[in-house]
């Protein structure tokens, strides 16, 4: 899925390595004990420590340990018992500490690697170079006065991973794979709510372009990337500016940008460019950060099924696509629910419907699995009528339709509008001598070598049955009759 | 190693001090004697000697995950020289791109 960008003097191949921050879900923040809620009123969620008030110390929160430990075990990658918290240093309004705590050079989950799925089916593996810890800092609001800024610290101190990949990846496609990946995974874990709209999961991406296989190029980091569209289409706009700048002798500046989703472009962003001095050094607060092997292990044993291996038991053992157990294991509760309508019944048929008609009607609805109105026992009810031939296929939609409407069982919905499917041969037979006795022309046109009425006899046996009749039988019995 | 005037304006403007060229003149030796007192450390052999990041060799007591503080959005804001709906309220610092 590698993209090439075709320039006026040849081919170009984007790089791109991506930063990924995502809130910890936790009660109460990474040093403090004031609660991480979001929306509340302005400042109201703000300990002393948060507003960094003089002879405040900070206070490691074990919870956020152990999430970071879940999320980089989750991403295959390699836990550091030891660890280090470093001070980034840089002065704005919204961190009031004047620095930031992080980690630098010893971050609590090390390599790693996951697959990530693209549209066309394929599998890629992308590296991760670290996971660490962090401080978020609060929120700077710029639209409440003309040439004021507003700030609020009810973020500031809430817990961050900062998860960061190697440049692996090639194509706006495989970025957003990345990015829904690891979202996939955090939510599994349940470490991170993944929610990109209240900012509890955001991305940078360091873009750079070079000619295929060769030297990497120069990069630019652009911030501000807050959705999936939004990672697909800042790089796209990125990577034919930089190729516009290579191909007219110029050079790429290494600097941040600014992603706008309403005007569609990246603009620099000058005045954080000499900022860049960030000054690390280990932060005489905290003690450096050690825990067990057995600790580890522990959290280990309790890992939920991680959506890479869900997918492959789903294929292996329900014998499903890899595009139907990749559409299935995108949400854990779709998973779920999907699992309790394949219980006793056909894995393959329980997958088309939730897939084609559940997820369709509900998505047409505007409404969430959570709030179907059809249960997985119920759709797995109807998919038994299905497999036993009490039912159509085609009968089976319009009960399902019904289901949606008045959640009522399948079974109920078939007997109460008399919906049965009729496979007695003698029932059919008569059906198919009534259609032969009012239809004479049609008969003799047929048996003179016009096959194509075939489906037409079909068509009204079906009619006169109210589509209740065994396609199967019909078929089978018509062809004996008409010879 | 002496400081030049130009390394003593970079440290001082990230770390928002403000020094006039009269006193960016008369603290260049000053801090290059410091530096120079501090360099000695440099002659020790490090080489096969792990990072010190603390002296004491102990684990970090951790905290619970439970709410116990917020709450007094006026005391965060007491010292606050302005603000307005519960809000601190600072100079413009929007990113300036035209």
């Amino acid at each position: 899925m590698a993209k090439l960008v075709k320039g006026e003097t040849g081919d170009w191949e984007i790089v791109i390595g991506m930063e990924i921050h995502a809130q910890i879900t936790a009660e109460s923040k990474l040093f403090s004990g004031a609660p991480t809620k979001f929306g509340a009123a302005p400042n109201s969620q703000v300990s002393l420590v948060d507003a960094a008030m003089p002879g405040m110390l900070p206070v490691l929160n074990e919870k956020c340990v152990e999430q970071a430990i879940r999320t980089g075990l989750g991403i295959n990658s390699k836990i550091n018992t030891y660890s280090v918290f470093a001070r980034k240093n840089y002065f704005y309004p919204d961190l009031p500490q004047g620095y930031q705590i992080s980690q630098f050079e010893d971050p609590i989950v090390g390599e790693g690697e996951i697959e990530i799925d693209l549209p066309d089916g394929s599998v890629k593996v992308i590296g991760i170079t670290r996971l660490h810890l962090e401080q978020d800092a609060g929120k700077s609001v710029h639209d409440q006065h003309p040439n004021k800024t507003y700030v609020d610290l009810n973020r500031s101190g809430c817990a961050l991973m900062e998860i960061v990949s190697e440049p692996d990846i090639r194509s706006p496609e495989e970025a957003i794979a990345y990015l829904s990946k690891i979202r996939m995974i955090v939510r599994y874990l349940e470490t991170c709510d993944g929610n990109m709209d209240e900012g509890s999961m955001r991305a940078d991406v360091n873009i750079s372009m070079r000619r295929p296989n060769a030297e990497l190029g120069i990069r630019a980091e652009i911030k501000n990337v807050n959705s999936l569209k939004a990672v697909g289409q800042a790089i796209e706009y990125e990577a034919i500016r930089q190729v516009e700048i290579l191909e007219s002798g110029g050079e790429v500046v290494q600097e941040t940008r600014l992603w706008d989703p309403v005007k569609l472009e990246t603009r620099s962003m000058r005045s954080k460019e000499e900022a860049h001095d960030y000054r690390y050094f280990p932060d005489p607060d905290l003690l450096p950060l050690k825990f067990s092997q057995d600790w580890v292990d522990e959290i280990k044993a309790s890992l939920p099924e991680l959506p890479d291996q869900k997918k492959h038991r789903f294929m292996e053992d329900f014998g499903l696509s890899h595009y139907d157990a990749s559409v299935l294991i995108a949400e854990r509760s779709r998973a779920d629910y999907y699992e309790e309508v394949a219980k006793g019944h056909d894995p393959k048929l329980a997958a088309n419907w939730v897939i084609n008609e559940l997820l369709g009607i509900l998505k047409k609805n505007e409404k969430t699995l959570e709030q179907s109105p059809i249960s997985a026992e119920k759709l797995g009810g109807l998919i038994a009528l299905i497999s036993d031939d009490t039912i159509s296929g085609k009968i089976a939609k319009d009960v399902f339709a019904d289901m949606f409407k008045n959640g009522k069982d399948a079974l109920d919905i078939v007997e109460e509008k008399g919906l049965k499917q009729v496979t007695d041969s003698g029932a059919i037979e008569a059906l198919i001598d009534e259609v032969i006795a009012s239809n004479p022309d049609n008969v003799a046109k047929y048996k003179s070598g016009k096959d194509k009425l075939f489906g037409f006899f079909v068509g009204q046996v079906m009619k006169k049955s109210q589509g209740k009749a065994n396609p199967a039988a019909v078929n089978k019995l018509l062809k004996e009759k008409l010879g | 190693m002496s400081l030049d005037i130009k390394s003593i304006k970079k440290v001082a403007s990230l770390a928002r001090i403000r020094m006039s060229d009269e006193e960016l003149e008369r603290i260049s030796p000053r801090l290059s004697k410091i530096i120079d007192f501090v360099e000695q450390l440099a002659e020790v052999d490090t080489d096969n000697v792990e990072p010190l990041a603390n002296v004491v060799d102990i684990a970090p007591k951790l905290r619970e995950d439970i709410v116990n503080d917020g709450g007094y959005e006026e005391k965060i804001l007491a010292n606050a020289p302005e603000s307005s709906q519960g809000y601190f309220v600072v100079p413009n610092a929007i990113e300036d791109n035209t």
